[in-house]
């Protein structure tokens, strides 16, 4: 069991999410930083699909009722272990009593701690990700609060042992920077903006505000002209205005073209603004670490590219996964 | 621009979504032809494919890229778009489900007024304001033509619980309302919205930019599967099915909501049809018969 003492910012459960009821408006949910999560399982030797906890900007102070496998990854925070620095990106034995504590997050976000058997909350739709927003899943659809007790699960890999030690090659380690690229597919509803306007999207930088959170990042910058036109029956006024339509997760849109909004996995699953494209899979978790006043480039990418680079990160996930069998 | 051979627009949302829009303009035809793509897409199990989202007029696929490239989904949608053509003629099943409503309530009133800053008129609630940009002379007029006609659910989403819906009246009688300004930042749960051409109810508290009419007395959310209608899923509607909104006051409000937090409150609901040849040749017998049943 471990007990929560300070909380931390918003510390939630996650994992690699909820599929399959988009349809309901319930967002896939599950770890922002989705690389970050994989490995902090694999260096306790668990299950893909194990959860963890996610922590943001500040992280939590737990206690463990017993001997505990940990592992630290994601945002580069200063951890301790009953006062003893612990190194990030690499399984640690916490003793029965010890405390981690979490002091602060330096680069990055989000941090992610995997716990050997998984963060045993109740598993709901398939999953055992907090969505806060409708209040489902996770430590009672809610972030962590001071007095949670979480138990330990039993999801480890066949095969692997309990020990400390295990860590990620420092080649595969990211760096979080304070100025990203991040890889869009154009499309959707980008016929809507001016060409001016999508070469301004594509080369002009983006700065993360303050309001960015699960549900989406709202960015400043250079604001995007729509095409004039009759708004379509339905639509609304607005020239970024359309029917209401499907928000795909990492899809940008531009309220009355001023802000962009990036949707991220507790996305609304739909809405009445025009999207102008979407942010590749694999680089969701790359602008999951970015905080305000963090710049952002969007680059343009094929259909062919966003797939190869979601193919060569599985691949790695899936050979850091066997490693930690040898 | 890609089109599928019917004219309908596509375009990928990266490696993990497919994004279909029928027309740009809201039609009932083109809901009930979405609605019926999206059923053929289920029944076709394409491996791979995780989400299929019906909205208005477009819906959208996700699906794991390194189980199937979103690239041989096309052929798919073409065959789904084929045996699905172009017809006025749909039928689709459907449930009828009463909804009871306190227009004008002491709740929503209060929220909106502490918005109006961001609102078009800084001194009519968004009642008033509803009625007399819909050529009402008060806001008993909108009540009775919100109520007097069902709506049907055509885009099931936003957040969980959430359905847009299109009041079965013709395009000339659609009541209309633009969104606000800028979104307010909180909205009381079972708070009944409308804008553009659409009602919701708001499935939990939070923000929104619809006008507030009034507020349920029932939920359309319950993630405990508090009541027995929400037995196997946490959200009650579902694409198609239509909503009879009925004018309640205060007392049975309070009637209602007790039964609501005692778990012993169902619904009046009925399986029935939606026959879009029959309401669009007399949407007032139309309505009349689908609405017998609820007496």
């Amino acid at each position: 069991m471990i007990a929560v003492g300070a909380p931390g910012l918003f510390s939630t459960i996650q994992d690699r999410g909820r599929p399959g009821y988009y349809a309901m408006g319930v967002p896939p949910s599950g770890a922002l930083d989705s690389f970050a999560h994989e490995v902090s399982n694999a260096l306790v030797g668990n299950r893909r699909e194990a959860a963890t906890i996610e922590c943001t900007f500040a992280g939590p102070t737990l206690t463990f009722d017993e001997f505990a496998i940990v592992a630290i990854t994601g945002a580069a925070a200063e951890v301790y272990l009953d006062g003893m620095r612990v190194p990030m990106w690499m399984s640690q034995v916490v003793r029965a009593n010890q405390t981690l504590e979490f002091r602060r997050i330096a680069t990055g976000a989000r941090s992610y701690v995997a716990v050997r058997g998984g963060v045993a909350v109740p598993s709901l739709m398939g999953s055992r990700s907090t969505y806060v927003a409708s209040g489902l899943g996770g430590q009672k659809g809610r972030p962590l609060v001071a007095g949670d007790t979480l138990d330990v699960g039993d999801l480890v890999l066949p095969g692997s042992t309990p020990r400390g030690g295990v860590d990620l090659p420092e080649s595969l380690i990211p760096s979080y920077a304070d100025a990203v690229e991040i890889r869009v597919v154009p499309g959707l509803c980008d016929y809507r903006l001016t060409p001016q306007a999508i070469d301004d999207l594509y080369s002009t930088p983006y700065t993360v505000t303050t309001e960015a959170n699960r549900t989406g990042y709202r960015l400043a910058g250079k604001p995007l002209d729509f095409t004039p036109r009759t708004a379509p029956f339905g639509a609304g006024d607005d020239p970024s205005n359309v029917v209401n339509l499907g928000y795909p997760v990492g899809s940008i849109q531009v309220p009355s073209g001023t802000e962009l909004i990036c949707l991220l996995r507790d996305a609304v699953t739909g809405g009445g603004y025009a999207t102008v494209g979407t942010i590749i899979s694999v680089d969701l978790d790359v602008i999951a670490q970015a905080k305000s006043p963090d710049v952002v480039h969007f680059v343009p990418v094929s259909v062919d590219q966003a797939i190869a680079a979601r193919a060569d990160r599985e691949s790695v996930i899936r050979r850091i996964f066997e490693e930690v069998l040898c | 621009m890609s089109r599928l051979s019917d004219g309908s627009r596509f375009s990928f949302g990266a490696d993990e979504f497919v994004f279909v829009e029928l027309t740009e303009e809201m039609s009932l035809e083109q809901t009930l032809r979405v609605i019926a793509i999206t059923t053929d897409l289920r029944g076709a199990a394409v491996t791979g494919v995780t989400d299929i989202c019906p909205a208005h007029v477009s819906y959208m696929l996700r699906l794991d890229p390194l189980v199937i490239d979103p690239r041989q989904l096309v052929e798919h949608l073409e065959h789904a778009h084929d045996r699905c053509g172009q017809t006025s003629d749909l039928v689709i099943r459907s449930r009828l489900i009463e909804l009871p409503v306190f227009y004008d309530d002491p709740w929503t009133r209060e929220t909106v007024m502490r918005f109006r800053d961001r609102h078009q008129s800084s001194d009519l609630n968004d009642l008033e304001y509803c009625a007399a940009e819909n050529g009402f002379s008060d806001v008993q007029g909108l009540i009775d033509a919100h109520s007097g006609a069902p709506f049907i659910a055509t885009f099931i989403g936003f957040m969980p619980g959430n359905a847009e819906s299109y009041q079965l009246v013709p395009r000339e009688s659609q009541l209309q309302a633009p969104k606000y300004l800028r979104p307010r930042t909180d909205t009381p749960a079972r708070a009944l919205g409308h804008g553009g051409a659409f009602t919701t109810i708001y499935p939990v508290r939070g923000a929104g930019g619809f006008q507030l009419l009034g507020r349920s007395a029932v939920p359309v959310f319950d993630p405990h599967h508090r009541l027995d209608d929400f037995e196997a899923k946490i959200v009650l509607p579902r694409a198609g099915d239509i909503f009879k909104y009925r004018p309640i006051g205060m007392e049975e409000y309070w009637e209602i909501r007790a039964q609501v937090k005692e778990g012993r409150y169902r619904y009046t609901m009925h399986e029935t049809s939606f026959d879009l040849a029959g309401f669009k040749a007399d949407p007032r017998l139309h309505n009349q018969r689908l609405l017998e049943v609820l007496g």
